[in-house]
């Protein structure tokens, strides 16, 4: 970690990256973006913005109970909790002839409620705030051994999954008569965004976790002609924004997750202007 | 390439010109208590076209789904291929293109190497799987269009790109559902056209749902005029000038009676062995 920290310093001079809890917020940025940026592709392209987005309310539930069972941390319930509350709204959605989006707003609701019932059992809110708004400037070297894991497990995981997501994307049948099992892709995929989605929200919190999943491939595709610049584009919009916006809440004094997420915003109405100078 | 030629050796060898056939028996397809259609009995020889036609919601694409074994159904079906062995047929599938979601920045040629390759597109540049996609997109006319966005594709483009990903691997049985609309004339023509050469090169069954019954008169060998179930069957003539035909679908126009009458002509002259369905 001293070896880490040294290089930094001697990379980047400036105010901001002498503290350590700044070199380790960036750091977090640098491991955790891309991932955002890789999956907010077949996010977007998959019309999964609002399944993305129940996974931040489910995670209500999923703190909760953590607190409420005491033995085991918040964090290891919120994962579980989260990767089973993904496969079974994918499991339902496969089941069901209800709308996707009607399944979704039950579920999310649900977990909502259900989260905000336990929480307020001994009138104790305050506790659970932190987590709504997050706070990345708490990563401790831990934290960052942990994301760099998961940043590993998910690249891997993506080289595998992407090219049956793409072809799911475009025409599900049609995936299925090529002999994509798009159950089990489904299923995989909605448990890797549970995964990342619930590590990230101590950092970045509740309320704008799903922006992070948007933004970035919603931008991407405003100025990408095939799936390797859409990619591409998507990461780097993910990374820029997630340094940008941590200099930007340093020297302003804003919260980091809430100023990373309006720099994505305001990436994506660029590139919606450029748009008719890059679509062929 | 090697793959394609030994495929069309032994699809034309002398033992087997014609000889391998599917059968569709007794299909049924019921959701909850409703029927959407029962009891279809279809036999397709290879080198075969086969139109299905019939009104909006006769259950023809549902059918095509349930050969594909996308939908519950009961019922079975048998390939035999051209040595009277039993297998599992390949089946390519083309469905409406009015169906995709093209929205997203993916390239013809992305499409393919998603659906031939293992290798993540997003990741590896596949140089050795372009001639192998510009061959497939030369085989439908289309090789020019490899590098075009899905989205900047029209509608025939569109079609024949899909249709050039159901020959590879070059299917026995190829199912292929026209959209209603959507689709100009020449398109139209030069699909046909394309359809016809392959089951005249290739010697595979086809499967179409059309709803031009002027381009079904002028190219199917077989038609059957399904409605929840199958009304009628037979040769182009046969089905157009069969009563229950014109009760459904109103007047046949003139040209189509017509052009059935030439295609049957035609067909004898050429000396294709057909067979009462």
């Amino acid at each position: 970690m001293e070896a880490i920290y040294s290089l930094m310093d001697a990379l980047l001079p400036f105010s901001w990256s002498s503290y350590t809890f700044m070199k380790n917020a960036f750091l977090a940025i640098l491991l955790v973006t891309p991932l955002f940026g890789l999956l907010s592709t077949m996010v977007v392209s998959n019309r999964m913005a609002f399944f993305s987005d129940s996974l931040g309310h489910g995670a209500f539930t999923g703190i909760a109970i953590g607190v409420l069972l005491g033995s085991v941390s918040p964090l290891l319930s919120l994962v579980l909790f989260s990767v089973a509350f993904a496969v079974f709204i994918t499991y339902i959605q496969n089941k069901s002839t209800a709308s996707t989006d009607t399944i979704i707003g039950v579920f999310s609701a649900t977990a909502i409620a259900l989260g905000l019932m336990i929480m307020s059992h001994g009138g104790g809110f305050n506790k659970f705030s932190s987590y709504l708004i997050g706070d990345i400037l708490s990563i401790v070297p831990g934290d960052l051994g942990a994301l760099a894991a998961i940043a590993v497990l998910v690249i891997f995981a993506w080289a595998w999954l992407f090219n049956r997501l793409l072809v799911m994307s475009i025409n599900p049948v049609f995936a299925r008569s090529r002999g994509i099992r798009t159950f089990w892709v489904e299923s995989i995929f909605a448990s890797i965004l549970a995964v990342v989605v619930s590590i990230s929200i101590q950092w970045v919190g509740i309320l704008i976790i799903n922006a992070l999943l948007v933004l970035p491939g919603a931008s991407a595709r405003n100025i990408a002609n095939n799936v390797k610049q859409y990619t591409l584009f998507s990461v780097l919009i993910a990374v820029i924004s997630g340094v940008t916006g941590l200099i930007l809440a340093y020297y302003f004094s804003l919260a980091a997750g809430a100023t990373i997420v309006v720099v994505s915003a305001v990436i994506f109405f660029i590139t919606l202007g450029l748009k008719p100078y890059f679509a062929r | 390439m090697l793959r394609t030629f030994l495929h069309h050796r032994a699809a034309s060898g002398s033992d087997c010109t014609k000889l391998c056939c599917t059968k569709i028996e007794d299909f049924t397809v019921r959701v909850g208590r409703l029927t959407i259609f029962e009891h279809i009995n279809i036999h397709i020889h290879c080198g075969q076209l086969t139109a299905l036609i019939g009104p909006n919601g006769a259950g023809k694409s549902t059918l095509l789904k349930a050969i594909l074994g996308e939908v519950p159904h009961s019922g079975h079906l048998h390939y035999m291929d051209a040595k009277h062995k039993h297998t599992k047929p390949v089946i390519g599938y083309v469905p409406q293109y009015l169906r995709f979601d093209v929205s997203a920045p993916t390239s013809v040629f992305d499409l393919f190497q998603a659906c031939l390759t293992q290798k993540p597109v997003w990741l590896f540049p596949a140089k050795r799987l372009r001639p192998r996609v510009r061959k497939n997109l030369e085989r439908v006319h289309a090789a020019d269009l490899i590098d075009r966005r899905l989205g900047a594709l029209s509608g025939g483009e569109l079609q024949r790109v899909l249709l050039a990903l159901a020959l590879d691997p070059m299917p026995d049985l190829l199912l292929l559902d026209e959209p209603v609309s959507g689709v100009d004339q020449n398109g139209l023509e030069l699909f046909y056209e394309i359809v016809e050469d392959l089951r005249a090169k290739e010697d595979m069954a086809i499967i179409l749902i059309s709803h031009d019954l002027n381009m079904v008169a002028r190219h199917a060998d077989q038609v059957v005029l399904m409605n929840k179930g199958v009304i009628c069957s037979g040769s182009p003539d046969e089905v157009f000038h069969d009563p229950k035909t014109i009760r459904l679908f109103g007047m046949i126009p003139e040209a189509v009676a017509h052009h059935a009458d030439v295609s049957i002509d035609a067909s004898t002259g050429a000396g294709n062995v057909k067979e009462g369905a």
